[in-house]
């Protein structure tokens, strides 16, 4: 049995300009210790995908489909269900650091209110468990600095924060929504070695969100490339950027930006994301895209595997591509 | 700190010496004086009166003097209009009547207006949340005047409950009306505003974080929704505290209960230029020292804000 199965899993919003579709129909599963990233331009739903995962839709928001934690449902489960999962078995980082802690509590009556809550320790032996894992996110003099408020720790010293805060009960999920957006490229990659060495050290499954494929290269086992909610290919990480099978993953390889063989000018993906109030019939990138062709604006074919581990879902086959 | 405050109630003295110049100014400008009446007095009891009260002195003197015995003798003047009271009389009499059942209102409304806001917030789109709302709406929109004699046409005249004006030192059955009246208005705007400042927090990050921990709904908002939803509505409650100890003069004109709010609009009726300077020096004292409050508990709440 999978650690993680979702099955299905769609997003829509009721506004009043009618309903967005924010995810459609993405299906994955995750087993004990695997590392997932999922990539994906803003709108492409990413973030909605964990904040469905985790019960935290905004109020507006409808999840549909199936999220299974060893065996059990837990998408639109009771509060007290998925309160007893959160924190404990799954455990998220958010993306924003500035704004993600309460600014008007200490540092460690924010993390020790997990631990006394979901395990009922003490306040002392809580506050010491904060220590030892702000010491772990190796934040220095983690002792004195554990009664500070947020508004006196830096951007990447929040997200240790954060990231402390989110590993206290040793969860089995962690999903980290684009962790390190908001910080700066010297912070980004400090960031990035620490979730590393935890993951490694502390062996959760990890779920990786963000719009940086560079950032997914350096930490990820398989990759799962969104567009418009949907699913346009999954493959571990270095098929992908070998052989990537979507024209969609092509153009965001092609839009890294490279000193060695690029000029002055940026690649870009000509056009611009469909507006999901109106979602489109078919593949979503059809109107951005080279290889589209006019059953692509009226049906999209099933995620399908064609080698081990990699699908793809493109009416294009293959050889069309090359 | 105690220099942030000792700072704040030195930089209060020029603010209310303006405050004097400015009324005084004001208060001459407007046409008549406390010795128009419908009797028409003669040119020569007027002068003796004016020179009486020192009213034949430029008006920069007047004012002088004025600053002068308030700074030496905490003499607010004599009244013009009561010859026998002084304005201190006027305010020791008045002050305390309005200073209780206006800490009573406050009381209530701020009890009242943030546990309504609370409930709508929480039930968000809700019946529960449309009827806060509508009562609301129309606890705002009532003025005093219409509230006063429906409170004592129900409870006074038809259900004779209780008294419908006096005072008697505050007895409990003689505050429940004024304070009723006061209150209706402050609690529909405190509710609301309390209703909107609990939606702009229940959406934030920090509350997304706080329920990503698993914590169950009323230990999200209890630690972590309730002070910073609160902040706004503290800033609001420091004026409206002291608008509310000043009294009302709809309150003390339908209930008798003899406050301060009434000689507020007798004074400016009346011409009476020492006391609309009294109760107008107090109101701008009152407002100084409770916006200073507000500014200090802000610091106590607020781990961002130092002074």
């Amino acid at each position: 049995m999978a650690l993680l199965d979702v099955k299905d899993l769609g997003v829509t919003f009721a506004t009043n300009d009618g309903t967005v579709t924010a995810v459609n129909g993405v299906s994955f599963s995750l087993e004990r210790g695997e590392t997932l990233g999922i990539v994906g331009e803003s709108g492409s739903g990413k973030s909605q995908l964990s904040f469905a995962i985790m019960g935290l839709l905004a109020k507006n928001g409808r999840a549909r489909g199936s999220v299974r934690f060893k065996g059990h449902e837990i998408l639109n489960a009771a509060p007290s269900v998925i309160n007893a999962r959160r924190a404990v078995h799954i455990s998220m980082v958010f993306q924003d650091p500035m704004t993600s802690l309460n600014p008007y509590m200490r540092v460690c009556d924010q993390m020790a209110e997990i631990l006394t809550h979901h395990q009922g320790m003490s306040k002392a032996d809580a506050l010491k468990a904060c220590v030892q894992m702000l010491d772990a996110v190796k934040i220095p003099d983690a002792k004195g600095r554990v009664r500070l408020y947020p508004h006196e720790f830096s951007g990447g010293m929040r997200q240790r924060v954060m990231i402390a805060m989110a590993l206290l009960c040793r969860p089995d999920v962690l999903i980290a929504d684009e962790p390190t957006t908001a910080l700066d490229v010297t912070v980004q990659a400090q960031i990035m070695s620490l979730l590393r060495e935890l993951q490694a050290e502390f062996g959760m499954a990890t779920i990786l969100i963000t719009h940086d494929l560079g950032v997914i290269a350096g930490f990820c086992r398989d990759v799962m490339v969104l567009y418009g909610g949907q699913v346009m290919e999954t493959a571990p990480v270095d098929p992908l950027f070998e052989s990537p099978s979507h024209p969609y993953t092509r153009g965001l390889i092609n839009a890294i930006p490279r000193v060695d063989t690029q000029g002055e000018t940026l690649v870009t993906i000509p056009g611009t994301p469909p507006n999901m109030l109106r979602a489109p019939k078919g593949c979503p990138f059809a109107p951005r895209c080279a290889y589209a062709a006019e059953d692509c604006d009226d049906h999209i074919a099933p995620l399908t595997a064609f080698a081990p581990g990699r699908l793809r879902a493109c009416n294009r086959s293959l050889k069309d591509l090359a | 700190m105690f220099s942030f405050i000792a700072r704040r109630l030195l930089v209060a003295v020029p603010t209310l010496l303006f405050l004097i110049v400015i009324s005084a100014v004001l208060m001459h400008a407007a046409p008549g004086g406390p010795f128009n009446s419908e009797r028409k007095l003669s040119a020569e009891v007027v002068a003796n009166l004016q020179a009486k009260y020192g009213l034949d002195q430029p008006l920069y003197l007047q004012i002088w003097t004025y600053i002068r015995d308030l700074v030496l003798h905490f003499d607010f003047g004599p009244s013009f209009k009561y010859k026998d009271r002084t304005v201190n009389d006027i305010i020791a009499q008045g002050f305390p009547v309005t200073l209780v059942y206006g800490f009573w209102s406050f009381v209530i409304a701020t009890i009242l207006g943030i546990g309504a806001g609370v409930i709508a917030a929480i039930r968000q789109n809700t019946p529960t949340d449309y009827l806060v709302l509508s009562v609301a709406i129309i606890g705002a929109v009532l003025p005093g005047y219409v509230i006063a004699p429906i409170l004592v046409l129900v409870f006074t005249l038809k259900l004779g409950w209780l008294p419908g004006g006096g005072w008697e030192d505050g007895e409990w059955r003689y505050l429940v009306l004024p304070v009723i009246a006061l209150s209706t208005g402050y609690i529909a705007s405190i509710a609301r505003l309390m209703r909107s400042s609990m939606l702009e927090t229940l959406n934030s990050n920090f509350v997304r974080t706080a329920r990503a921990k698993g914590l169950p709904e009323w230990k999200v908002i209890t630690r972590h929704v309730m002070k910073p939803a609160l902040l706004p509505i503290l800033s609001y409650l420091g004026p409206v505290f002291v608008g509310m100890i000043t009294g009302s003069v709809v309150i003390d004109m339908y209930f008798s209960t003899g406050g301060i709010g009434k000689s507020f609009v007798d004074s400016a009726l009346n011409r009476d230029y020492s006391v609309m300077l009294g109760v107008t020096l107090l109101v701008g004292a009152l407002t100084i020292v409770f916006n200073l409050i507000v500014d200090v508990l802000y610091a106590f709440i607020d781990p961002k804000i130092r002074y």
